[in-house]
């Protein structure tokens, strides 16, 4: 026990070091930015780890929901598009309204029907039908909103809300996504699950990518509102002025000249805004990690978590002891996931710009899988911990690559095409970077950094 | 009746051929990952980076057999490269296979553990092939590319449409045709294959009755190196190579791999196909066929096509999930070999 709240105190020592590290030696800008990302990753890596340290549940689709939290911010906070919903608003209503209608048909064919050939035809047909009727409502609607104004808007557009509302949402939109994929796929085998949710993200990508009423798909959503103060306004507004003047006083002192220093406050001020909008995006971020951390914590040491480690060592006995199975796997899923789409409209909002185009599988799934990995499956603190390590690792390889070839063929010239070639190769470096480390955390201590904690009681 | 040639024309260019190629390259993806998932009991997620590793290898050495000017003629030149390329894939699958997987499995680790750590070689692998070739669109395919040209093919026919049957099509669908035939007649006559359907079915018994699991786990690799070789490079020739797409392709090789039933061969075969033809069949428009069939006062205005090309995934993630419901087990009740 001791140990291990020494290794927790460490790598919290570990964390804080790597933010200061980076302060001092590169910029408190860049440090802060990482420090951001960072947050975010550990609120991703705590919801897998929700899945797969508490209850075993293999999701490779965290790419998905986190585009879904995404999606969710954008749908939040962008202002609505009237002209677009006026054109083609109700034909999206009346095929919203088809869709649920098909849904239900096969769903009481499903029910009512119980001689299995004929279920399935029924069920074909009603879905073939489904589509032609539903397309000739979906498709005038389409493209209708998408000849609004195509440059700049040529979507539904969002509610118009502040976007800190779109942290909930995001959760609900993956929850509400991960609740279906569940239902369908969580009676499977656990590699079946892997599949299935690589697949479902997969689609989801191309559904933001492709309806471009939506989400603008490949065009991007870009100028989202902030929950923070720009920049600009900041450097304009009284008492920030003031307080970066009261906060660098000895260093102003030091000016003979007025002129000079006044000229030297607003270099000031223009430098302390950027790094004073991040402190303010950390501190959010702070929040709803602790908040996360603190929840997720709580129930791990709940009855509730208990059951879901037996059920997660033991399938077979949990399910003779009287715990069903398949519906707490759906209900841990549908959490974890929730928490993916938080971070996901975290993500965002910090980005302040959505492009579809750039989720991809590497950067968005597997890496979050190697944080949990890295930090320790089962531990919460340690998935932050992964979360941080990860993503620092992810940034700084790039640096530190270069640093190493330029090490190593300095004998050669400067057009050498060997050191040419490898230079600029230097950002698929990370990728053998974190290659290696889940080989070898996966090697050499399977239980991750920081290991789960088993209250034996 | 030349409405009806003309529409059989059109479906043959532009579902027949194409699905046919397509589920070739498949059926030898699926069949790499299934081999591993009844073998070594794992999916192995690294199996595109393999496909893309061969793939990049056969580039390699077409690019130096040209520089010396060795071509085959009308043939593309990475015909003569694939078995170098093949010799270097199944080095790196046992290189994998000793420093990372053989770790798990005589440890006896949770499938689930392995497949982990198959992300880590896909990490790795990925790395290395980018920092090797680098992440552009390359086109390495020479010779004479068309065996029929769409053109020619009007002229002799007299029909309106044409057919054009390309050259790495043809090669694609013989190529997987010798490979399979020779896959089934090892895993169904030779001893050594009838030892590693015998390890797949029972390991303890098979490890009983003097089996050397070594020697099983080796063979197995030869085959998925060669297969996942074959299948990237003819991906490659037959498309173009971009390290990119080959992660793209996990997903539809092990919807093929499941549908047929994970770990049974034919399965894997079938599967592909069965994935190739619905992603093609249902992102088609058919408005040209059914123009030729339908009389004119009937012509059809839209596209008439059922989801667009951009839902392909869509399409063989539906497929796996109905097979998933209706069959759980695959077509083929997979599980061994």
């Amino acid at each position: 026990m001791m140990k291990n709240n020494n290794l927790e105190i460490i790598a919290i020592a570990i964390m804080v070091f790597l933010f200061f590290f980076v302060g001092f030696a590169q910029s408190w800008s860049l440090s802060l930015s990482i420090l951001n990302m960072c947050i975010i990753s550990a609120v991703m890596s705590m919801g897998i780890n929700i899945q797969w340290g508490y209850a075993g549940i293999f999701n490779v689709g965290i790419m998905g929901f986190t585009a879904l939290g995404g999606l969710a911010a954008v749908l939040v906070s962008y202002s609505p598009v009237g002209e677009a919903w006026r054109v083609g608003g109700l034909g999206m209503a009346i095929s919203l309204f088809l869709l649920i209608a098909l849904i239900m048909t096969v769903y009481f064919i499903n029910k009512l029907i119980s001689k299995k050939p004929q279920k399935y035809w029924f069920i074909a047909l009603a879905i073939f039908i489904g589509i032609i009727v539903i397309n000739l409502f979906y498709k005038p609607a389409v493209n209708a909103i998408e000849a609004v104004n195509p440059a700049t808007t040529g979507f539904l557009g969002g509610m118009g809300l502040p976007i800190i509302f779109s942290w909930i949402v995001g959760g609900l939109f993956a929850a509400g996504v991960a609740f279906v994929i569940g239902k369908i796929t969580l009676g499977l085998r656990s590699d079946y699950l892997a599949i299935a949710t690589l697949g479902i993200s997969e689609i989801i990508i191309s559904v933001l990518k492709h309806e471009d009423w939506l989400s603008r798909g490949v065009k991007n959503v870009i100028g989202l509102k902030r929950p923070v103060p720009y920049e600009i306004n900041l450097q304009q507004t009284e008492w920030f002025i003031s307080l970066v003047g009261f906060l660098n006083k000895s260093f102003l002192t030091t000016f003979a000249d007025l002129q000079e220093k006044q000229d030297a406050l607003n270099l000031l001020v223009i430098k302390t805004s950027g790094i004073f909008v991040k402190l303010n995006y950390a501190v959010l971020f702070s929040i709803v990690l602790l908040f996360i951390l603190y929840l997720a914590n709580k129930a791990q040491i709940s009855p509730w978590g208990r059951m879901m480690r037996a059920i997660r060592d033991n399938e077979v006995s949990a399910n003779a002891m009287g715990k069903n199975v398949v519906s707490r796997h759906l209900q841990v899923f549908v959490i974890g996931s929730a928490v993916v789409g938080i971070a996901g409209a975290m993500l965002i909002t910090l980005d302040g710009l959505f492009t579809p185009a750039s989720f991809q599988p590497l950067r968005y799934t597997f890496l979050i899988w190697i944080m949990v990995i890295v930090g320790g499956s089962g531990n919460n603190l340690g998935s932050i911990l992964g979360g941080f390590i990860v993503w620092f690792v992810w940034i700084e390889a790039a640096p530190a690559s270069k640093y190493i070839i330029e090490f190593f063929t300095y004998a050669l010239e400067e057009d050498n095409k060997f050191k040419l070639h490898l230079i600029n190769s230097i950002p698929y470096f990370r990728y053998l970077i974190m290659g290696s480390v889940l080989l070898l955390i996966m090697r050499f201590r399977p239980k991750g950094i920081l290991p789960e904690k088993v209250r034996h009681s | 009746m030349i409405d009806i040639l003309n529409a059989i024309v059109v479906l043959l260019n532009y579902i027949i051929i194409p699905g046919l190629s397509y589920g070739s390259q498949l059926a030898l993806g699926a069949l790499g990952v299934s081999f591993i998932y009844a073998i070594l009991r794992f999916a192995n997620f690294s199996h595109g980076e393999f496909m893309s590793f061969g793939a990049m290898i056969t580039i390699l050495f077409t690019w130096l057999f040209q520089s010396y000017g060795i071509t085959l003629g009308f043939l593309p030149t990475a015909l003569l490269a694939i078995p170098f390329a093949i010799l270097a894939t199944i080095i790196l699958s046992l290189i994998t296979n000793r420093i990372v997987f053989r770790y798990y499995r005589i440890k006896k680790s949770a499938p689930v553990v392995i497949a982990m750590a198959s992300i880590g070689v896909m990490f790795v692998i990925n790395a290395i092939v980018r920092i090797i070739i680098g992440p552009n669109d390359t086109k390495f395919f020479d010779g004479q590319k068309f065996i029929i040209k769409a053109k020619q093919f009007k002229v002799m026919t007299g029909l309106n449409e044409g057919l054009a049957l390309k050259s790495t099509q043809v090669i694609t669908v013989l190529v997987t045709i010798v490979l399979l035939s020779f896959t089934f007649w090892f895993l169904q006559k030779t001893k050594t294959g009838k030892s590693m359907r015998a390890f797949s079915d029972n390991e303890d018994l098979a490890l009983l009755s003097g089996i050397n699991p070594e020697r099983v786990v080796f063979i197995t690799w030869l085959i998925v190196g060669t297969l996942a070789c074959v299948a990237g490079a003819l991906y490659g020739l037959d498309k173009s190579y971009k390290p990119f797409t080959y992660l793209g392709l996990v997903l539809p090789i092990f919807a093929s791999a499941i549908v047929g039933g994970i770990g049974s061969p034919i399965g894997a075969v079938v599967g592909g196909f069965v994935i190739a033809f619905s992603e093609i069949m249902v992102t088609y428009a058919y408005k040209k066929f059914l123009i030729y069939l339908l009389p004119t006062s009937l012509e059809p205005s839209g596209l008439v096509q059922l989801l667009s090309t951009d839902y392909k995934f869509a399409v063989s993630f539906s497929i796996l999930v109905i097979v998933l419901l209706v069959r759980p087990a695959g077509i083929f009740k997979g599980k061994t070999l």
